[in-house]
């Protein structure tokens, strides 16, 4: 990873999607750089706070993101602020006006939407900010594009002072392909804050001028895109389907039918409409293959254009080679036979929780208390939802359970009469966005029990730095947020905020059941690190002693993955009533010694072996 | 393979080193002057959840997606996944599984069934599969974390390139990194090289 960094130019590289955009900004001379973690971006400010001479952090969330680098733009720097699909969705209210009054140095918006939802809440297309904020947008088709899109898109910046969208998806920002390099770091002057209060104080008075200016920049705009080389046609001699491609899907398409003509839109929005019309002239049907909405169709049937997309293809997911095959075919008239996927039949794998992890005790605790309605957050802990705890009601949004918990529990209907409303969240998100729930809640005067979950890390994406960890993006200390003191601060009784050891399961499940009988907000907060993180001491591995081991279950009811069921048995009690029983074991190799399920175990059959001079044996059993 | 496109799946489970071994491979296939293209199907769990890698290489690579039936060369890090995979093999292709099982929480459950023999049901495709027990060689060479460096030796005789360019990759990437662990994994490669060259179980069956 850390090769490129140092890398000449002219030099080759295997390169995922983020580490070019990433090298692309430093050739690029930018100076300042912003980003909220989130899949499948991520990667981008990860790698840019590795070369020198550019200002980068994690901020807070994405709306702060991007006014960090509008701010330094309006100083004349290069910047860039990268985040995912759903960020965008919290930035809108900075780049929506900032678009309107223009940028000074070049500020470039890299947005990674998540086609196919590998690790998103939804599937959004990102094109439509360009549409809705009048911006133009660039889209790679792969790392090479990524690296040379977004020094264009600088360029795009300045030439016509507007933030532009580089929008990328799953399948270029996680994608390693080869890289050319063509230049090393161009530094460029920053001529500093020019104040002109008439171009950068947006009220009415002063915007209402810069509307004109902004459609006039479309129109420029979209003579460039006509005009732009980014937007070409690769020739193909089967001219029965020309295709029209944006973003990755150029390569799915020049994959599956190597001899038709495609004109791949590399500056996609505003979309080259002559250039289209001509390239429809030269072909007997026009199909346009994006990710993920019918924007640019829409578009081109509008200037009155017969054309195939979503008529054809699936309205949602990747357009990968398998997807476009069949519908390309019986679009032809030509047989297609489908080859089989995989096994449909086999078990499947779903994501759980890690050895140790502290949100563990959490949900053992939730999960062994009725009458809760647990509105829930973004993030690891969102899991809890699934088996064996069953322990979490709602996700949408970064932030939304304790607000979303508040509503609930003022919109009370009958069946919730009994019920206390929790609200889960983790360290990060909180201070993403779910502080201000908080303290909405208590100026509100709500009653929801608050589970904070502060695993010192953004757990999801990898386990990245924020304001509770004690450390910035670069891994320097960094002043530590005291959540306790700030729940404080936002209204919490002192009474009411809880500090507890999640591995403690007895107290966890008291505290849990003590604060949720509260008349009045409380706010539990956890104190264990992340188990992937640095921060974790990992220990010895605890083992079942089998002669003790009375098959309860309480332990697999924990829902930590190195305990697994070792066998069954049905027993008959003197009643004539059957119980199966459960009987456990514990995996040495992902084990950490986290002591959690001992807490669960009344015959004390858990324990932790002397330790051995010996080479732990995997399970292989052909 | 087709179009001077060779086309490698690596599938397993989270945490056992199938990006790391898809990354080595995209690596040695740059270095010997491939375009190439690598990509993960990997949902949002870190740990415990399905991984599969795609590595393709060639004089072109556009789509960085092996689809059904196109892959030239399976590399299956555990039997079930391996077979869960297999359809995504072509008729000609080649399989190299370890044999090791590993049931996810909802098997160990009971809501979902581990199947009984996955190598068994390999075999009856009549696809060539060759399986073995990496995890034993790992263990006697001292270190459970060499099963991917072993799987890399298990498949280097069916490359484009000599095993020994992949060997030296992977050994000069350990002698810049973590120069303590080159030796063994070169140990690794030849005992799995070695034990790549197991008779296939699907021969086994129809002999």
């Amino acid at each position: 990873m850390n090769a490129v960094v140092h890398a000449k130019a002219e030099s080759r590289h295997l390169l995922s999607g983020n580490e070019a955009v990433a090298r692309a900004a430093w050739e690029a001379g930018v100076r300042v750089a912003a980003a909220y973690p989130g899949t499948p971006a991520t990667e981008i400010l990860e790698n840019i706070a590795l070369y020198p001479n550019i200002y980068s952090e994690w901020s807070v969330n994405e709306k702060v993101a991007v006014e960090v680098a509008i701010g330094a733009s309006l100083a004349g720097s290069r910047a860039l602020a990268a985040m995912k699909h759903v960020g965008m969705n919290v930035a809108s209210d900075a780049f929506m006006t900032q678009s309107l009054a223009g940028v000074v140095g070049g500020l470039v918006i890299v947005v990674a939407d998540d086609v196919g939802l590998s690790s998103s809440q939804n599937e959004q297309d990102s094109r439509y900010w360009g549409r809705f904020g009048h911006m133009p947008i660039l889209e790679p088709a792969d790392s090479q594009e990524a690296y040379d899109l977004v020094k264009r898109a600088f360029d795009l910046s300045e030439a016509h002072e507007t933030p532009v969208i580089v929008r990328m998806t799953t399948r270029v920002c996680h994608v390693k392909a080869m890289v050319v390099l063509e230049s090393e770091r161009l530094e460029r002057p920053t001529p500093g804050f020019q104040k002109n209060p008439q171009r950068w104080v947006m009220t009415p008075a002063n915007a209402k001028p810069r509307l004109p200016i902004m459609h006039e920049r479309d129109r420029a705009l979209r003579d460039a895109s006509e005009a732009s080389d980014l937007n070409v046609v690769s020739a193909g001699g089967d001219r029965r389907i020309g295709f029209i491609t944006s973003g990755p899907t150029f390569m799915h398409v020049r994959e599956t039918f190597p001899d038709a003509p495609v004109l791949k839109l590399g500056f996609s929005h505003p979309a080259p409409l002559d250039k289209i019309r001509a390239f429809a002239s030269q072909v007997d049907t026009l199909v346009v293959v994006e990710e993920t909405e019918p924007l640019l169709e829409t578009e081109i049937r509008a200037a009155g254009l017969e054309v195939h997309g979503k008529t054809i293809l699936p309205r949602f997911g990747e357009l990968a080679p398998s997807v476009l095959r069949p519908a390309i075919k019986a679009l032809l008239g030509e047989a297609h036979e489908a080859a089989s996927r995989s096994r449909a039949d086999l078990f499947p794998r779903p994501p759980t929780m890690c050895a140790s992890c502290p949100h563990l005790g959490p949900y053992f605790a939730l999960s062994h208390i009725r009458n809760l309605n647990i509105i829930g957050d973004i993030g690891c802990y969102t899991l809890g939802a699934g088996h064996p705890w069953n322990a979490l009601d709602t996700c949408i949004s970064m932030g939304a359970s304790l607000s979303m918990a508040h509503g609930m529990d003022k919109g009370r209907g009958d069946s919730d009469e009994k019920k206390s409303i929790v609200a889960v969240i983790g360290d990060s998100t909180f201070l993403h966005m779910g502080m201000q729930g908080l303290l909405n809640m208590i100026y509100n005067r709500g009653n929801v029990t608050v589970l904070l979950l502060d695993n010192r890390s953004v757990g999801m994406t990898g386990g990245q730095e924020n304001p509770g960890t004690g450390q910035d993006l670069h891994g320097l200390p960094a002043p530590r947020v005291d959540f306790a003191k700030l729940a404080e601060a936002l209204g919490v009784r002192p009474e009411r905020i809880r500090m507890v050891d999640p591995y403690e399961l007895p107290t966890m499940v008291k505290l849990v059941r003590e604060e949720t009988k509260m008349e009045e907000p409380s706010v539990i907060i956890t104190n264990r690190p992340c188990s992937l993180t640095d921060r974790f001491e990992r220990l010895r591995a605890y083992t079942v002693l089998d002669d003790q081991c009375t098959g309860c279950g309480n332990c697999i009811d924990l829902g930590c993955p190195a305990i697994s069921v070792a066998r069954r048995e049905t027993v008959t009690a003197k009643s004539g009533k059957t119980k199966e029983l459960v009987f456990a074991q514990i995996d040495p190799n992902t084990c950490t010694g986290c002591h959690m399920c001992v807490e669960t175990c009344a015959p004390d059959a858990i324990v932790q072996p002397e330790p051995q001079n010996r080479v732990i044996r995997i399970h292989a059993h052909a | 393979m087709r179009d001077g496109i060779t086309n490698i799946l690596v599938v397993g489970i989270g945490g056992q080193g199938v990006m790391t071994a898809a990354e080595m491979l995209a690596r040695t296939a740059i270095s010997q002057g491939y375009d190439v293209k690598k990509t993960e199907v990997a949902g949002m769990a870190q740990r415990g959840g399905v991984v599969s890698s795609h590595v393709r290489f060639g004089p072109k690579v556009y789509s960085p997606q092996i689809d059904a039936g196109e892959a030239d060369l399976l590399i299956g890090f555990e039997a079930a996944e391996a077979l869960r995979w297999l359809p995504h093999l072509r008729p000609t292709g080649v399989a190299m599984v370890n044999t090791l099982r590993i049931a996810p929480p909802v098997v160990s459950a009971g809501l979902y069934a581990y199947p009984a023999d996955p190598i068994g049901e390999l075999a009856a495709t009549g696809i060539e599969v060759h399986a073995f027990d990496a995890g034993a060689i790992a263990e006697e060479l001292g270190n459970t974390k060499l099963v991917n460096t072993i799987m890399l030796g298990a498949i280097s005789d069916h490359l484009p390139f000599p095993a020994e360019v992949l060997k030296a990759n992977i050994v000069e990437g350990f002698r810049a990194y973590k120069p303590k662990l080159a030796e063994v994994n070169a140990q690794a490669f030849d005992a799995g090289r070695e034990a790549g060259h197991v008779k296939a179980v699907s021969r086994q069956l129809t002999a």
